[in-house]
This record gives structure tokens, C-alpha cells and sequence, in this order.
């Protein structure tokens, strides 16, 4: 059976979510061979051998922190060369992206990016895109080459199936471009503890409604109630309300949860094509005419501040 | 010695109109008005403020596109950037991120440059590769996705913020720089550079200026394909309840039923 890239996202060896469903994904399609870089890349083998992953290459070198994105480009052509594969996956982060554009520029092979699905086809892998803020829904391939798919997160489940998950040392040799970009300092995010908004299964968004950095909590507090993910609008965070991070929209993440919840959100163009592939939508809105009630599964229209206390408050009450 | 800044723009059908995909499956760019994209206008806005900083500087804008493109061009140009590219060719309809890198590589090579500027992705096809695609090309250090920028003594800084971190970036130029919407807001173009734009250069190249062959490009040139494009089918109507009180417990019941809680 051809054997499938997967590039690993990890944090010194803690495996990311979309990682995982890469491998379900890559199974589809063939076996897969994980790619991991940096500190902690052995610590990765054992959940990758759990989800699928025959073998596991691992290299670690201080220049995969030190340098931006080229190391980590040459050590993906190395994994690419030493294993002739028949499709190589990468997750769909920024990062993500430009590692895997980079990699077909130099193999010769074309390139899609956040495919939400991923299926085996006569003619190689078929990618499922959405297009032109989610309205449109596409089937596309990779015509020349072998094909360099990254995938958003929440694109399939994490599926146990276990391998052998042999891990094997890759060899690099890094290129002379490796060390172009350097970066010259790095400061971590602060964990908010909740989870991270590309991956989760429930997001609850506030905007313009919200009215101010001092009401968030009340937004924070229902999402805390589900264990969700808390996102914002562009209006949101262009006024400062809400860190740039977790905006969620055209300019900001796009995110496809189980759930969606939006607070005191109109619902512009800009912020659909962030969320319009959500399983279930819910919205609550002061105005009735508000864009953001033609995607609801449920909608309320009231007053966050009196609506979304009483939903969290009934929610921990149930749990209770 | 002067700083040469060359900015790449996209002309792209504007993301409020009713976008659709024409019948070879390509973006369709009769129907909707096209502009400048959005996420460009911040490029040319950094690339002003750095030519602001410097001794010496001067800003092309570069685009790849039809006819209608120069729209995006003249636009930059109002905002202040002194002469323009316009990359035209017939051949060209229905090239891939990988073939618009390569025409652009080839253009900006032509050009000369010290500096590369784009934005952080097209607001069409969304992808966000080509500044990395020409980095590569070019063999210069990139230093994408900046949310913060300055260019001293040939050497770029700037601020990335990642998912899991925030870097500060530095390289020597020759450079490609990507910036996020995060960089600062792009100005207005006054009427005084309206009218000016009016009198700046825009030269027109084709394939043949840039020793390109028409296969190299275009949709029989494409790395990728498009095989269907399918529009979402509406979402069906939801349940809309006004809020008499009971809206929060209203919403917890069907989030109950769906098994959320």
C-alpha cells in the first residue's frame, strides 16, 4: 500500500487535534508515515502509532525554533524523498500552509489548501474546498506531481487504529535559505484554559453587542459553562474588546465546531466565511433583521445580557 | 541608494457581491464588481510608511491579472505608490497559486527589488501561499504574516503572532514581507493623489517580457484542478423565538435536545 506524509503539529511532543484526524484522513488513502520535527519529536510516536501511523520520522535541531519555516520545509523534502509517497498532508495552519506550499514548489507538484475532506479518487486524492465565504462547495485535485493537501482542522474524527508507529531518525541536511528568517524572540501565548478555537467541538463568539472588554465575561462564562472555545467578531476586536486571535471571520480564523453560538453578532459577509460551515448554528440578537438569523438552526431575539446569564446559568444547573 | 519596494496586489471580485464560479470553473469576474483586495490595501500601506522612514525609496505596485486589474493599480497609486505593473496576457486566465508565483517571481525579478510586499492572502481564493511560493522562487528570506514592520539598515523586523506564540522576525534584504490586517489601517486616498495617480506610469508586460511560455500558465498550465463547484444549499429555516423572559432557558432546552448539554 502507497504510503501518505503526514506532517506533525505538536508542541514539544504533545500531539495536536488536527494532526490526529490527518491520520484518519491519510488512512483513506494509504499508510501513514508521520513526519515530526523539533524538541520532543520521539514523544509524538506513541499517540501516532495509536491513530494509524506505521512509522514515525523524527529530527530534532535547534534550527526548527531558531529559524522560521525553511528548516522545517527541507526536512519535509528529506521525509518526502526517502519515502516516494503517494500524497503528503499537513495541517492547515499558517505555518502549515506555507511549509506545504513551499515543498510542492520544489517537488513540482501542485498544491490545495484547507481541503475540509479528503477522499481516494481514480485519478489521485479528491479535496473537498468551501469557496467564496463558504457558499460554494468544491471538488479539486492535484494535476502534476504528487499531491500537497493541507486540512483544516474539525475536517474528519480522531479515529483509533493502532500501528506500529516505529520511530526511525530522519536525515537533513539543512539548505542554504534555512537560516534567512531568525527569530529572534518568542513569547508563548498565555493559556486561557480553554480550548484552542480552530479545533474546538463548541465555540461562543461575542460582537458589536457585547459592548465593551468589560462584558466578555459574560460570553467567557457560557463558554466555560460547555467547555467551549470563545471567539469574537471584527468589530469586536477592531474596537479592542477581544484579542485578534480569536476572531473569527474572513481576516481572522475560520472555524466549522459541532457548535456555534453568536452573541450580538449582525452576521456580515466578513464574519461568515469564518463560521458558515458549522454543524449547528444558534445566534441571539437584539434586532430581528439582523443577517446572522437566515444561518440559524435556533435564534433568540432578546437581550444578550438578560438571554445569555439565564442560558448559562440553566446549562450549569443541568449539569449539576 | 535607493530602497526598491515592489508590492504585489490582487484585483478580486468584491466579497459582498453575489461571487460564483464562471463555466471553466474559474472565479467569475463579469458579474461582480472587482477592487483592489482589502487584505493588499495594508501592504501598500507599510510599504508607504517604510518609503517614509527611508533616505530614499521607491514603491511599484506589480498585479497579474485582466484587463480590469489596472483598477487595483490606480487605486494603489492614489494611495501614494509611484508607478505601476500590469502583467496581461490571455494565457494567462485560469492560472494556480503556483503559476501567478511564477509570473510574479519573473516580474519582480525584472523590476529589481530590495523589498517584496504582499498581503497576507487574496479575499477570493484565500489561500495566503504566494508571498512563501516567492520567497522560494526568489531565495530570500521571508518574514510573513507581520503584524508589526520596519526595514533599517537592509535589515527587515517585524512581529508574527502565531497560535501558540508571538516572534519577532528579522532578516537581511532582500526580503518577501507579508503583513495581516493586524498592521495598521490602510489610508484613504486623497483627491491631491487621485489626480496624481492619473499622471504615474503603469507599463504593461506580457508572457513574452518575461520569457514565459503560455503552457507554463493558464488553466493547461495549472498544478491544480477544479473538478466541480457546487453552491451550498440555503441552511433550512431555523426556530426564532423573541426573548419574553424565557429566551436563555428556551435556547438551553434545544441545545439539550441536541444533545449539547
Amino acid at each position: 500500500m502507497a504510503e501518505v506524509l503526514v506532517y506533525v503539529d505538536h508542541v514539544d511532543g504533545a500531539v495536536r487535534k488536527p494532526t490526529l484526524e490527518l491520520l484518519t484522513l491519510a488512512r483513506r488513502i494509504g499508510s501513514p508515515v508521520a513526519v515530526a520535527l523539533g524538541a520532543g519529536a520521539a514523544d509524538t510516536a506513541a499517540v501516532l502509532g495509536e491513530h494509524g501511523a506505521v512509522k514515525v520520522l523524527t529530527h530534532e535541531a535547534a534550527e526548527y525554533a531558531d529559524y522560521l519555516v525553511v528548516p522545517k520545509v527541507d526536512a519535509l523534502q528529506a521525509a518526502y524523498d526517502a519515502v516516494s509517497p503517494a500524497a503528503v498532508l499537513v495541517p492547515s495552519s499558517a505555518e502549515g500552509k506555507e511549509i506545504a506550499a513551499r515543498l510542492a514548489l520544489r517537488i513540482g507538484s501542485g498544491i490545495i489548501t484547507d481541503a475540509v475532506d479528503l477522499e481516494a479518487g481514480d485519478e489521485g486524492p479528491v479535496a473537498t474546498q468551501s469557496a467564496f465565504a463558504a457558499s460554494f462547495t468544491t471538488k479539486t485535485r492535484v494535476a502534476k506531481g504528487t499531491p500537497v493537501i493541507t486540512v483544516k482542522p474539525n475536517s474528519a474524527a480522531v479515529e483509533a487504529a493502532p500501528a506500529a508507529g516505529a520511530v526511525e531518525a530522519l536525515a537533513v541536511t539543512f539548505s542554504a535559505q534555512a537560516t534567512g528568517t531568525k527569530v529572534t524572540a518568542r513569547t508563548p501565548r498565555e493559556s486561557t484554559g480553554r480550548p484552542e478555537l480552530t479545533e474546538a467541538a463548541i465555540v461562543v463568539s461575542g460582537g458589536r453587542g457585547v459592548n465593551g472588554a468589560e462584558n466578555f465575561p459574560v460570553i467567557e462564562a457560557l463558554a466555560d459553562s460547555l467547555g467551549a472555545a470563545v471567539g469574537a467578531s471584527r468589530a469586536a476586536v477592531d474596537a479592542g474588546w477581544y484579542p485578534h486571535t480569536n476572531q473569527v471571520g474572513q481576516t481572522g480564523k475560520s472555524v466549522s465546531p459541532q457548535l456555534y453560538i453568536a452573541n450580538g453578532i449582525s452576521g456580515a459577509i466578513q464574519h461568515r466565511a469564518g463560521m458558515q460551515t458549522s454543524k449547528t448554528i444558534v445566534a441571539v440578537n437584539k434586532d430581528a433583521e439582523a443577517p446572522i438569523f437566515d444561518l440559524v438552526d435556533y435564534g433568540v431575539v432578546g437581550d444578550l445580557f438578560d438571554v445569555v446569564p439565564q442560558l448559562t446559568e440553566e446549562i450549569n444547573a443541568r449539569k449539576g | 541608494m535607493s530602497l526598491r519596494i515592489v508590492v504585489t496586489v490582487k484585483y478580486v471580485p468584491d466579497a459582498t457581491g453575489d461571487r460564483h464560479f464562471a463555466d471553466d470553473l474559474t472565479v467569475d469576474r463579469d458579474d461582480v464588481d472587482g477592487l483592489l483586495s482589502e487584505l493588499d490595501e495594508y501592504a501598500v500601506e507599510q510599504a508607504l510608511q517604510i518609503a517614509d522612514e527611508a533616505d530614499d525609496a521607491e514603491i511599484t505596485v506589480l498585479t497579474v491579472g485582466p484587463e480590469d486589474a489596472k483598477d487595483a493599480l490606480r487605486k494603489a497609486l492614489s494611495m501614494g505608490a509611484d508607478k505601476a505593473i500590469h502583467v496581461e496576457d490571455d494565457d494567462l486566465h485560469g492560472t494556480d497559486a503556483i503559476g501567478t508565483s511564477l509570473v510574479l517571481a519573473k516580474a519582480i525579478e525584472k523590476a529589481g527589488y530590495d523589498l517584496v510586499i504582499s498581503g497576507m492572502a487574496s479575499t477570493d481564493g484565500t489561500m495566503g501561499v504566494v508571498p512563501a511560493l516567492l520567497a522560494e522562487r526568489l531565495g530570500v528570506p521571508q518574514v510573513t504574516l507581520l503584524s508589526e514592520v520596519s526595514v533599517e539598515d537592509g535589515v527587515v523586523r517585524g512581529r508574527r503572532d502565531g497560535d501558540s506564540a508571538s516572534e519577532q522576525l528579522e532578516a537581511s534584504l532582500p526580503a518577501v514581507v507579508s503583513v495581516t490586517d493586524q498592521s495598521g489601517e490602510a489610508r484613504y486616498p486623497s483627491f491631491k493623489g487621485i489626480m496624481a495617480a492619473k499622471k504615474k506610469p503603469v507599463e504593461a508586460w506580457d508572457l513574452s517580457d518575461l520569457d514565459l511560455e503560455a503552457e507554463e500558465v493558464g488553466l493547461a498550465g495549472a498544478y491544480s484542478v477544479v473538478d466541480s463547484a457546487t453552491e451550498r444549499p440555503a441552511r433550512t429555516a431555523g426556530t426564532i423565538v423573541k426573548d419574553e423572559g424565557e429566551g436563555g432557558k428556551q435556547l438551553a432546552e434545544f441545545l439539550a435536545g441536541q444533545k449539547f448539554i
